[in-house]
């Protein structure tokens, strides 16, 4: 039988479901290879009850916490999609402030009293996660693979090595050799990406997450002699990954 | 038509489907006359402008595409207008047509998806596209192949286009090669016929016949469709200067969505496809014009389930000329340009006519070049008052129907503005002292 799938979505962007709508040429062998039950942003409902989750987007209220819970009690592999889910991405910015302050900068005092907001968290922060797809968006060629892992009863290959690795392999020159001013997250950001951003003359900006073994000191120590200053540095590394496990590591 | 005059009818359709975040239909009907009828926006808020606060002037831009995977490049395009405004640049022709050509890109990526993928599903009486597979396996085929053209040229240009990575304030990180224009050249030009059968097969489709004047706002310039530039018209004939925008908008907090509402004029006003071709129709090339004709659309459209046939027609204008603009560069060549900007502290708003209407950025900058106020107001968010007025002059004209053909309708109504429900929760009002 073909494994039923759910593609399910909290606080983001959506990109991430839309990367696997962009995939026009895999979509269709996809969709055939499995029986794809809920994906909200693209179709009707046609059942409730799948093997697979793959769930997008960060929990910012109280009221996703249940749902997550339920998604978790009936899927057998849940996999996290995305910046959002994996590590709580940008959604996380916002828990410097306490809930109050960020109600009150949105929607001021008019609005300050309906909603419900919460500290950003990543998906794993509330239930087990099995696998994760990383970046902001997903990497089309990643999703591809994990589905095919998946189907194959394999475990899906996720790289534990620094995008520096991938941005090497494509012959960029390094970002700091550059004659522009851009700073890169690459050395403790995890590969995955083709090094898609330095590739376009940008710079790595931290969406994939930090590897398992990095080095924040060297990098600060870097990007502080490249122009700014450590508090700058130090922010840099939040932007996706306020939320993340390692974030204390990088304020120490 | 004639409504029946006793009837009970309660609609909630939870988290509608084929639209892109997450919002609820609610409609009360109480002895045959309407009680509520509200789109309610149950996004969750993810608080933009707190998160800019404190961040560099160039960050914004990466920060403001994650508001909306759909209209990315429109998020981080209006994000480089306000900081160019507030920084005083005047970016280059070249920078200018490119960011054209990529707008191009993007509104055809997503006006197809939208009409290809969340819309005809419901004219074909299907729950999806993909139910459309074995049925109508050529359309399907012909959508996915227009949408990768679309998804490829967005790349070629900015990396990525969710999220794109070489946009930057006053100009590009990286350029496209000549072989590069050139190879996706003859794609655009085979992608004429694929549109041209698209065009036949929404020929065969039933629009609903439902009329309701309204104000329409889009950006408009002199001697060209705008899509990044320009100043804000309304078909009430009121202009201003983008930076004026807030005379537009007047926002306010309403308790069925998270989202805040928006009013000018009138009690709503609608962005969007239709609002460009009714404030703009001049200046459509004569390909989107006789297409247009053929589809029955007219200038002063008050139509709203017509924006469906407004974005084919914006389809066909922005291919013809990604076509020209390709030749240009291929004839001119595209050059490496200085980039450079004098950071000073300022202050400036943007805006830009992104696949769902016209959107606004405006920010707030220190002397360090660190962001101290941020606002944005999205199209979808300014559509939801129209949405809300439509909503209650369509439910009592089709009250003799049965209540899963009134829902039907609701829904097609509410996607056919295409709402991105995500975007329009997450740049609401701003606490601006001026």
């Amino acid at each position: 039988m073909k494994p039923r799938v759910g593609i399910f979505s909290f606080s983001s962007c959506e990109g991430c479901q839309l990367q696997i709508l962009n995939m026009e040429n895999e979509l269709l062998d996809i969709v055939g290879a499995i029986d794809l039950v809920t994906f909200r942003e693209a179709m009707d409902p046609v059942a409730r009850d799948y093997d697979v989750a793959f769930v997008e987007g960060s929990i910012t209220r109280e009221s996703e916490i249940p749902m997550l819970e339920e998604i978790r009690r009936k899927a057998d592999v849940l996999v996290a999609l995305g910046a959002c889910a994996t590590i709580g991405g940008v959604n996380a910015m916002k828990n410097k402030f306490s809930p109050e302050e960020n109600l009150q900068e949105v929607y001021g005092d008019a609005g300050s009293e309906y909603y419900d907001t919460i500290p950003t968290r990543g998906i794993d922060e509330v239930v087990d996660v099995d696998y994760y797809i990383h970046g902001c968006p997903i990497d089309r060629t990643d999703f591809a693979q994990t589905v095919t892992s998946l189907l194959l009863g394999k475990r899906p290959y996720t790289p534990n090595f620094p995008v520096c690795v991938e941005c090497r392999l494509k012959e960029n020159v390094c970002v700091y050799d550059r004659d522009d001013d851009e700073i890169c997250l690459g050395p403790v950001i995890r590969a995955g990406c083709s090094a898609v951003c330095p590739s376009f003359g940008s710079a790595c900006i931290g969406c994939r997450g930090y590897v398992d073994q990095a080095n924040f000191d060297s990098l600060i120590k870097v990007m502080v002699e490249h122009g700014i200053d450590e508090e700058e540095a130090k922010k840099k590394l939040r932007m996706f990954n306020t939320g993340n496990a390692k974030a204390q590591e990088v304020e120490a | 038509m004639t409504a029946q005059t006793d009837r009970n009818l309660n609609i909630t359709v939870h988290h509608m489907t084929r639209v892109e975040g997450h919002g609820n239909i609610v409609v009360d009907v109480k002895n045959g006359t309407l009680d509520r009828a509200e789109l309610e926006i149950v996004e969750s808020p993810r608080f933009f402008e707190a998160m800019l606060k404190g961040r560099k002037w160039h960050e914004a831009p990466y920060i403001t595409a994650r508001i909306c995977g759909i209209c990315a490049v429109g998020h981080a395009q209006a994000s480089i207008n306000a900081l160019e405004d507030a920084l005083g640049v005047t970016p280059s022709e070249q920078t200018l047509k490119l960011r054209r050509l990529l707008f191009n890109a993007e509104t055809m990526q997503s006006h197809w998806l939208h009409v290809f993928f969340l819309a005809v599903p419901d004219f074909l009486g299907a729950g999806s596209a993909i139910e459309l597979v074995d049925d109508k396996p050529e359309a399907v085929k012909m959508a996915l192949r227009l949408k990768k053209l679309a998804n490829d040229l967005a790349d070629m240009i900015c990396g990525r286009k969710v999220h794109p990575i070489s946009m930057k304030v006053n100009g590009f990180s990286s350029l496209p090669s000549p072989e590069e224009l050139a190879a996706i050249r003859p794609r655009l030009e085979d992608a004429r016929s694929d549109l041209r059968a698209a065009v036949d097969l929404l020929k065969t489709v039933n629009i609903p016949d439902f009329e309701r004047e309204t104000e329409y706002v889009a950006l408009s310039l002199d001697d060209e469709y705008a899509w990044i530039s320009g100043d804000i018209h309304t078909t009430d004939g009121f202009s201003y200067d983008v930076s004026d925008y807030r005379k537009v908008t007047n926002e306010k907090a309403v308790p069925h969505s998270t989202a805040k509402h928006t009013s000018h004029n009138r009690e709503s006003y609608m962005v969007g496809a239709l609002a460009r071709v009714n404030n703009n129709y001049e200046h459509l090339r004569p390909e989107a014009k006789a297409v247009a004709e053929e589809l029955g659309l007219e200038k002063g459209c008050t139509n709203p389930f017509m924006n469906n046939i407004a974005q084919i027609v914006e389809s066909v204008h922005c291919l013809e000329d990604s076509i020209e603009l390709i030749d240009e560069f291929l004839t001119e060549g595209l050059n490496k340009e200085d980039r450079s900007v004098e950071v000073s502290a300022g202050r400036g708003a943007g805006a830009a006519e992104v696949p769902r209407g016209i959107l606004f950025h405006e920010y707030a900058i220190d002397d360090d070049g660190y962001i101290t106020e941020a606002n944005c107001i999205i199209p979808t968010g300014q559509n939801l008052a129209n949405i809300d007025q439509d909503m209650k002059a369509l439910v009592p004209a089709v009250l003799d129907k049965s209540k899963d053909e009134i829902t039907l309708m609701l829904e097609m109504l509410v996607r056919a503005y295409d709402p991105c429900i995500s975007c329009s929760t997450h740049f609401l009002d701003v606490s601006f002292k001026e």
